[in-house]
């Protein structure tokens, strides 16, 4: 069997009385696109903010690429290789579309103790970046500031400073947060073009681009991972009925995975 | 390059404060208002002050209240040399930004551990710790100052004790620190302060471990304000703890945001009109601060890039 990418082990966090994230297991197999769902307040974005280091675990590892990252900064884990976008869009609103994504690319090509060069002569950081933009669709963009793009725009965006920094492990938080059915549609169709192309640890709410996309769910429950498995085996399981999908919608659900 | 092509009105009023500059120790006799030569050095002098300030204050976003800390290093480490007959600019100046580079250094690395509020309340500490350290100063004068009885001295290479070679040494000065600053900002580094600024998070989220970005800045910044300083001790001949007090860190905000935040020239033009509307306004009344207030309130409200804006400068803060 294969090692997994990232694999976490009796991870634990406390606010106060509360346990947003409680003694979880997960493992992400290379290759794969392995979604977290749960409830509101199940605990995915706390998980998320540590597994990128914005947060530091009261308690367990979080072993990536071999490597034990627990006590790793965010800028430390992003050079390693891993990757995240935000669940509220966070882009540098002032730069132009093309300058968020040159910055990416910029953190991951050497330091930037650079005093002296315009930054503007670096023609490959450009090329890189002009070539990131147009697989997310944004080429014809490039040249706005990213705070006048449209929010689906602003999404992609945010998804392409991810990809740029040329990660072994994508995190997307709630890649489709607060977007409309046409972009909804195509930022699924666009996420289906990076399976097995990246491993990816994806967050989302909209079950059926989850079912279509995920090899493995891992289902969250006040801060516990209660079930996790292939799509159909969630499905299966009776327990994510009792804390999630509840008996109605899951009857839903099923006639839309059938297809 | 193509500066004619491009002339904006931006570019014009850039090229028109500069030539002024350039040309004043001409222009002022000619007038018979012989002050203005000195009242432009003085200027010059705040505008490199404000220069150093924009680039943490304006393209790093770190506002820091404590500013003049570092214009009173660079002086009082020149009076005090001075004091002790070591006159030598080969000494002073070097030992001059090597203190300042030091003590931002270390000041950086504590202030820059908070952010916001916390910031610019203990950057101004600090700078109040140095101030009245210059006020306990007994031997150098304490409240009083020291005066100084040379300028620095450069080996003959230049006498700056000559009005005009001084004058055009303060000139020389801002606009290097202009290059610096111009050639800092569009280079990697740059890119790095400005996304700080825009949204530091997500800068670390993609890769940067920005807590040494932004003390690195903060030094350079540090060191550009000791050069003031020094500037500041050789042109009055005289240092005071006076000169590193709060309200001259805010002086200098009051350029920066004055001139538009962020902009390269900004800080000069915010010198200049801070510069001589005080000096008109404390003519027409010694209140002149109930004038001067309400203004900058003005500015603040509707002109936030401010001089730099009004000109056509690229807006920098979108909703």
């Amino acid at each position: 069997m294969a090692e997994p990418l990232l694999s976490v082990k009796g991870l634990a966090k406390r606010f106060g009385g509360v346990n947003a994230t409680s003694d979880l297991h997960l493992d992400v197999m290379p290759g794969e696109i392995h979604a977290v769902i749960g409830p509101n307040g199940a605990g995915k974005t706390t998980l998320i903010a540590q597994l990128s280091g914005m947060l530091k675990p009261d308690q367990g590892t979080i072993v990536f690429d071999g490597a034990d990252i627990t006590r790793l900064s965010a800028a430390a884990r992003s050079k390693r290789g891993l990757a995240r976008s935000f669940q509220v869009t966070s882009v540098f609103r002032d730069f132009t579309a093309t300058d968020n994504v040159v910055l990416s690319i910029q953190a991951h090509s050497g330091h930037s103790f650079r005093f002296w060069q315009p930054v503007r002569k670096e023609t490959e950081l450009y090329d890189a970046a002009r070539r990131v933009l147009d697989q997310v669709g944004l080429k014809d963009r490039a040249g706005e500031l990213a705070g006048v793009l449209s929010h689906g725009e602003q999404r992609r965006l945010e998804i392409a400073m991810a990809l740029a920094t040329g990660p072994k492990l994508l995190l997307l938080d709630e890649p489709l947060a607060g977007m409309g059915p046409e972009d909804s549609a195509r930022m699924a169709r666009f996420l289906g073009t990076l399976k097995g192309r990246y491993t990816i640890l994806l967050i989302e709410h909209d079950m059926d681009v989850v079912f279509a996309l995920a090899d493995r769910i891992t289902v969250l429950d006040y801060g516990q991972a209660i079930a996790s498995g292939t799509p159909e085996e969630i499905h299966a399981d009776p327990e994510v009925r009792r804390a999630y999908l509840g008996e109605d919608s899951l009857d839903e659900e099923g006639g839309a995975t059938g297809c | 390059m193509n500066l004619r092509a491009h002339a904006t009105p931006r570019s014009l009023f850039t090229f028109a404060v500069l030539a002024l500059c350039a040309l004043m120790p001409f222009i002022a006799p000619a007038i018979g208002q012989d002050y203005y030569v000195d009242v432009f050095i003085r200027i010059m002098i705040w505008a490199i002050a404000a220069v150093s300030l924009n680039l943490i204050l304006g393209y790093g976003g770190m506002v820091s209240f404590g500013h003049a800390m570092f214009l009173g290093l660079g002086a009082y480490t020149v009076g005090i040399l001075s004091y002790y007959e070591i006159y030598s600019a080969f000494i002073q100046w070097p030992l001059a930004l090597l203190i300042g580079a030091v003590v931002s250094l270390g000041v950086g690395a504590i202030c820059l551990r908070t952010k916001g509020v916390y910031f610019i309340m203990i950057t101004l500490a600090f700078a109040q710790m140095i101030y009245f350290l210059g006020v306990s100063a007994d031997e150098y004068g304490s409240d009083d100052g020291l005066i100084i009885d040379e300028r620095s001295q450069l080996g003959g290479v230049l006498d700056l004790d000559d009005g005009l070679t001084f004058y055009y040494v303060v000139f020389a000065f801002l606009l290097l620190s202009l290059f610096i600053v111009k050639r800092l900002v569009n280079a990697r580094f740059g890119m790095v302060i400005k996304g700080i600024r825009s949204n530091e998070d997500r800068m670390q989220a993609i890769g940067f471990p920005t807590y040494r970005y932004k003390l690195a800045c903060f030094v350079i910044a540090g060191v550009l304000g000791t050069l003031a300083g020094i500037l500041f001790a050789n042109f009055e001949k005289f240092i005071s703890p006076d000169m590193m007090y709060w309200t001259r860190s805010g002086e200098m905000i009051f350029m920066v945001v004055l001139g538009g935040m962020g902009s390269l020239f900004g800080p000069v033009s915010g010198a200049v009109v801070y510069l001589f509307l005080s000096e008109f306004l404390s003519n027409i009344t010694e209140q002149w601060h109930i004038i001067f207030g309400p203004f900058l309130i003005l500015v603040v409200i509707f002109a936030r890039g401010g001089i730099d804006g009004l000109l056509g400068g690229k807006r920098r803060h979108h909703g």
